[in-house]
């Protein structure tokens, strides 16, 4: 802890995130060259890609809605001192409950009560997929992180037999469910701009965007401002003082396991409700993991979530977009750049404090004190 | 279930269990001195990738063990830095490690060799061959015994003869030198240690080296012995077991051999069980038996994990 | 006595610093050989550090270190093994599932297969322990052995390395009075065998009784050095502190008058722990208002349980409570939340992993435990203008240092920590308090703040009832003195009638 001490607050907070992000795009960007390209040229069309055109910034901010849901998830968890990595499996039984529920009740009810039980069903769905690993952590001592990495496993697993054996539209051969009604589809960007007369090119964006941004306000309310948050936050700082205070450590571990799990499970709103109207295999596509990375970015706060999970938007349209106009470039290397980025800000943060420190002291004397 | 299935589906136990065997003896010896190990799975997919790329570029069975063993060796000393070198969190880094491995190898194997992220498949010179053929010809025709030890024990190919090897010479290593001592006060005291006079650092790194020489044998299997090539995500969930087999087995080489084992055998059970009639169940569905090892973990972390102990200084950092 | 010759150690214009902290400031230490000596000092004087330095855990920013006239480089603790130094800390450098043998073995075995290294290692520790008198079994697992058996082993583990320099912190922290005198007998029968003896404590009365020459620390420097016989106790704490102390009870005469009934009363008390140890065996326990009990005894025979169990951070196995008007038995135990709804508050004695949450602001830390209280939360929405406020007020009335509420808890000092604590339990007009360890960790004028504040408890009606490891503490706050051996309460002493050889008795189990 002594290095991460040493540095100011502000420079704990903003600027150690954003070295560790450079010198993760370093890192792949030495990879990017290792193979033959340009890293420079690259980047250009990345950032070009990702916010250079309406289409492109809303493809960005598309993808970064999943992952402020999954990352909030994250937070959250970390919060009460665990770290959960079953967003994506969690995000998985989101779905599957939003779709359950519009394949069941979508030709009898309208928009306005199909979309609200849509997502209540998703967040229940993912709160029970993410409260049993809490409870057997809580109350049987597994460690969380086998059984959530276990349980991402089994959500896959789940999904692939209901939707080839079960769900399947009847004489379809591509393994997905039958499409939903009208009435169980979240609005799109376009169409909601359109009442405002604004002419939006069509994207994936939609209304789940606003629903995202609402849950960071919530959980920064939820975290800091409540009574349960305060226990919450109490449980993962300290265990001890918790139980001296008569704070029930189990019961916020369960609590926010399923808050995290209710938060990653709204990722099946963005996608299944929003974008595809009907259920498919691997709509998740690693928003769980991604999830990871952008709340280490963001310092676990909602603020910096929702700014990294922009940035992540952006690598991932961007990366699209590069995989389309340079040859043998692949959405992998975001994969990977998102690796770095959770080993250099997550585990490396106090291999880069330390000369950050120095580096400040010399540069800004009066900075040296925290 | 006659003879002929049931050596079947020991052999193919026997063989599944092999990764799982190297990978959980690797995690063994890293957490038994106080690094969690999150990163086996990575570590076993980067190797595997090493190991069908260099084999597929030089033709070598040598060259190919090499550089898994030195990729994986490489990750596992990167983990240290991060972890033991400072204090950083290690679960955070072995998922670190996890994301790279699952990223890098797509992108290192399609910029190198262009098939979708595939190495190519390795020629017969430079796989791994089944030893002993000769043998179980020979006992195959006594009943009942011939065909099981057969195909149960003999006939698999050497790299599982040596990961079974490798339990009592990391039992004997742990529990009769002098490192392996000092690995195991490591682990539960490091303070202690320190003060000994012993550095606890190159302890950890020594123990991570080794770990990383297993890891590396892992992936090897994978791509030398088992399938021919290295494909994406092969390693699907493997290095978890192993880790869950390590705990199961209480931190000890031996129980965790039997760990290994049984996971294996219900890996084998479960291909054969595909399109199998159960009563009162009807057809147990592909997916279901493909998820019974998941299952079963977590029902054994659920049920018994509470009560093993682990080293009493895992996970934290030493300051 | 001291042999001729070299001293056995001289460090010289030794400094130290962590960060802003100046732990050791142009330090000077000669020890002669064949002496045992002292080194005193408070908490944060400094004299941990040195010994630390010399033991090769952190190096030295300058100065010198000669060992039997040799000027030596120590950069790890191998190389300060090497020079024939061991050292003995206060929190027992042991593996619990290894056996005797094997800690001793560690770090210097013979030779890499162990079985053949453990034979040397027996016979070397036989000759040892016939010779210093030091008995240890070698084979049993190190979590079976006593505190006072792994002591000794502490010492074979040194003196198997070939230590001449001997090192012991704080030693008879977790001893009672008479494994104490054994402890003195083996130091000074090493004495005679030529070893030298560096003795870290704060206990004046151990060094007048046992040591050559004293070394006395303050704030990272050495202020006095003399051979104990130029010495008084008055004159060294005088030396530790800088001015004069005054802890003894302002009026040993008039204890307070107690009340009829009690305000507190537990009967038949049991635990046993996790592993199935029993850690409080029939304790039966009376406060009453407007007293002060003090719980004495050497720290593990029990005063956490009891403490855990009055607050209702643990239920017992057996026995009932009665408290302020309420019962509980034991199926169905207090807990600590509505232990503090009927007025019963408690100053736990792990200030980092129970007091404050350690990366909470202060205005967040000084509402634990009663963050649903009305003042503080209104409808599961907590109220921070209210809570700041009411830290202010709690920084002000208690002298808490710097006066920023925002500050992380951590960042305090141990004993401004301590007065935060203090204020947000005490701010609670608790009619029972639970103090354990009130000054662990404490500066000396908060020292006398604490035992004002609780006093003053007294006065007001409150039943105090304090836990301490320091003999000392707990004649200067109590009217009255209750003993605790092995999980039973061995003695109800009036403090008129307390002497030191009565309650150091009573602490090893023995007399009435």
């Amino acid at each position: 802890m002594s290095a991460r001490a040493a540095l100011p607050r502000w420079a704990d907070v903003a600027l150690l995130p954003v070295v560790c992000l450079a010198i993760a795009l370093l890192a792949s960007g030495g990879v990017v060259a290792l193979v033959g390209q340009n890293p420079t040229q690259v980047l250009v069309a990345l950032i070009d890609g990702a916010f250079g055109s309406a289409r492109g910034l809303s493809y960005t901010l598309y993808y970064a809605t999943s992952f402020i849901f999954t990352g909030l998830a994250v937070a959250v968890a970390f919060h009460a001192g665990l770290f959960n990595i079953g967003g994506e499996g969690q995000a998985t039984l989101g779905g599957l409950g939003a779709a359950l529920v519009a394949l069941w009740l979508g030709p009898v009810l309208p928009g306005w009560a199909m979309l609200p039980l849509m997502l209540l069903s998703g967040m229940l769905f993912g709160m029970v997929w993410a409260a049993v690993p809490g409870y057997l952590q809580a109350y049987r001592g597994s460690h969380v992180v086998i059984t959530t990495i276990m349980f991402n496993f089994l959500a896959s697993s789940l999904l692939v037999y209901l939707l080839v054996n079960q769900l399947r539209a009847h004489g379809n051969v591509a393994i997905e469910s039958a499409a939903f009604t009208a009435s169980a589809h979240l609005w799109s960007a376009r169409e909601i701009l359109a009442f405002a007369a604004v002419d939006w090119p069509g994207s994936p964006l939609n209304a789940s965007l606003l629903l995202a941004l609402a849950c960071a306000v919530a959980v920064y309310f939820f975290l800091w401002h409540s009574l349960s948050g305060y226990r919450l936050r109490a449980v993962g700082s300290s265990p001890g003082a918790a139980a001296y205070a008569g704070i029930d450590p189990r019961r916020h571990v369960v609590q926010a396991m399923a808050i995290s799990g209710a938060l990653a499970a709204m990722v099946g709103m963005n996608e299944v409700a929003g974008v595809s109207g009907k259920l498919v295999l691997e709509f998740v596509a690693g928003a769980g993991f991604t999830g990871i990375a952008v709340a280490l970015m963001g310092r676990n706060h909602p603020l910096g979530i929702v700014l990294a999970s922009i940035l992540f938007g952006a690598l991932f349209q961007g990366g699209a977009e590069v995989a389309f106009e340079v040859p043998g470039f692949s959405r992998d290397m975001v994969v990977m750049l998102q690796g770095f980025v959770v080993l250099f800000s997550g585990a490396m943060s106090y291999v880069l404090a330390a000369p950050l420190a120095r580096l400040l002291r010399a540069v800004v004397p009066e900075a040296a004190h925290g | 279930m006659d003879e002929l299935m049931l050596a079947s589906v020991l052999g193919s136990g026997v063989r599944l269990a092999t990764p799982l065997v190297l990978c959980a003896l690797a995690g063994l010896l890293s957490e038994r001195s106080g690094v969690v190990d999150i990163g086996l799975e990575g570590k076993m997919l980067f190797a595997a990738f090493a190991a069908g790329a260099a084999g597929a570029a030089t033709g070598s069975t040598a060259l190919a063990l090499v550089a898994a063993m030195g990729v994986a060796v490489m990750l596992s000393w990167l983990h240290g830095l991060a972890c033991v070198s400072y204090p950083g969190d290690q679960v955070v880094s072995g998922v670190a490690i996890n994301i790279i491995a699952a990223g890098l190898t797509v992108v290192l194997g399609i910029a190198w060799f262009g098939q979708g992220g595939q190495t190519p498949a390795l020629p017969v010179e430079v796989r791994i061959q089944a030893h002993w053929e000769s043998a179980v010809q020979a006992i195959a025709p006594l009943p009942w015994l011939g065909p099981v030890i057969g195909q149960a024990l003999l006939g698999h190919n050497l790299l599982v003869y040596v990961a079974y090897a490798l339990v009592p010479v990391v039992w004997f290593l742990l529990y009769r030198t002098r490192f392996g001592l000092r690995l195991r006060a490591v682990g539960e005291n490091p303070h202690m240690v320190e003060v000994a006079g012993v550095s606890v650092r190159r302890l950890r790194f020594a123990a991570l080296g080794l770990n990383g020489l297993l890891c590396g044998l892992a992936g090897s299997y994978l791509v030398l012995a088992q399938s021919a090539s290295f494909s994406p995500h092969m390693t699907a969930g493997r290095g978890f077991m192993a880790l869950a087999a390590l705990i199961f087995g209480r931190w000890m080489p031996w129980p965790t051999l039997w760990a290994c084992l049984l996971f294996g055998l219900l890996d084998a059970v479960a291909m054969r069980l595909q399109g199998l009639e159960l009563p009162g169940v009807g057809t147990v569905p592909v997916q279901a038996i493909q998820a019974l090892p998941y299952l079963l973990t977590v029902v054994l972390l659920a049920g018994f994990v509470g009560r093993a102990v682990a080293p009493a200084a895992l996970g934290k950092p030493l300051d | 006595m001291a042999k001729a010759g070299p001293p056995a150690l001289c460090m010289a214009g030794v400094h130290k610093r962590f960060g802003d902290v100046r732990a050791n400031v142009d330090v000077h230490l000669t020890v002669a050989q064949g002496t045992l000596h002292g080194l005193i000092g408070e908490n944060g004087a400094g004299k941990s550090t040195l010994m630390s330095v010399l033991y090769g855990l952190h190096p030295a920013d300058s100065g010198s270190i000669a060992v039997f006239g040799q000027t030596v480089r120590i950069a790890h603790a191998d190389d300060a093994i090497g020079c024939g130094i061991g050292m003995v800390h206060q929190h027992f450098m042991l593996v619990d599932t290894l056996s005797a043998l094997e800690n001793v073995m560690l770090g210097a075995e013979p030779h890499w297969y162990l079985p053949q290294a453990a034979a040397p290692v027996r016979q070397r520790l036989q000759e040892l322990m016939e010779s210093t008198g030091l008995r240890v079994p070698l084979d049993s697992a190190v979590a079976d052995l006593s505190v006072g058996d792994r002591q000794r082993l502490e010492i074979l583990k040194a003196l198997y390395r070939g230590a001449r320099i001997l090192i012991l912190d704080e030693p008879t922290a977790v001893l009672t009075p008479q494994e104490a005198d054994q402890l003195f007998t083996v130091l000074r029968q090493l004495r005679a065998q030529g070893s030298t003896v560096i003795l870290i404590t704060h206990k004046l009365k151990e060094v007048m009784a046992l040591c050559d020459q004293v070394t006395v620390m303050r704030a990272g420097r050495v202020v006095a050095d003399m051979p104990v016989h130029e010495a008084s106790v008055e004159g060294l704490a005088q030396a530790m502190v800088g001015r004069k102390v005054q802890l003894e009870r302002p009026d040993l005469s008039a204890p307070a008058p107690q009340q009829a009934s009690p305000v507190l009363q537990a009967s038949g008390l049991e635990m046993r722990d996790a592993a199935g140890v029993l850690r409080l065996c029939g304790i039966d326990l009376q406060l009453h208002a407007g007293e002060i009990v003090g719980i004495a005894g050497v720290s593990g025979n029990g005063q956490s349980e009891l403490l855990d169990v009055l607050s209702g951070l643990a239920a017992p196995d057996a026995g009932a409570l009665q408290v302020l008007g309420k019962r509980f038995a034991a199926g169905t135990w207090l807990d600590p939340f509505s232990a503090r709804d009927i007025g019963l508050a408690h100053v736990p004695e792990d200030r980092h992993a129970r007091a404050l949450v350690m990366d909470f602001p202060a205005w967040e830390s000084a509402v634990l435990g009663y963050e649903s209280l009305m003042q503080y939360c209104r409808r599961g929405w907590m109220r921070a203008g209210a809570m700041r406020r009411a830290t202010e007020a709690m920084m002000e009335r208690f002298d808490v240092r710097p006066r920023k509420a925002t500050l992380a808890s951590r960042k305090f000092s141990g004993g401004n920590q301590q007065k935060l604590v203090l204020a947000r339990e005490l701010g609670q007009n608790p009619r029972v308090l639970l103090v354990g360890q009130p000054t662990r960790g404490v500066d000396i004028g908060a020292i006398e703040f604490i035992y004002g504040q609780l006093r003053a408890m007294r006065e007001a009606g409150c039943a105090v009832l304090v836990v301490s490891s320091e003999l000392d503490e707990i004649l200067a706050l109590s009217d009255r003195v209750l003993v605790m051996y092995h999980g039973r309460i061995t003695g109800d002493v009036a403090i008129a009638d307390c002497s030191p050889e009565r309650l150091g008795l009573l602490m090893a189990g023995a007399g009435a």
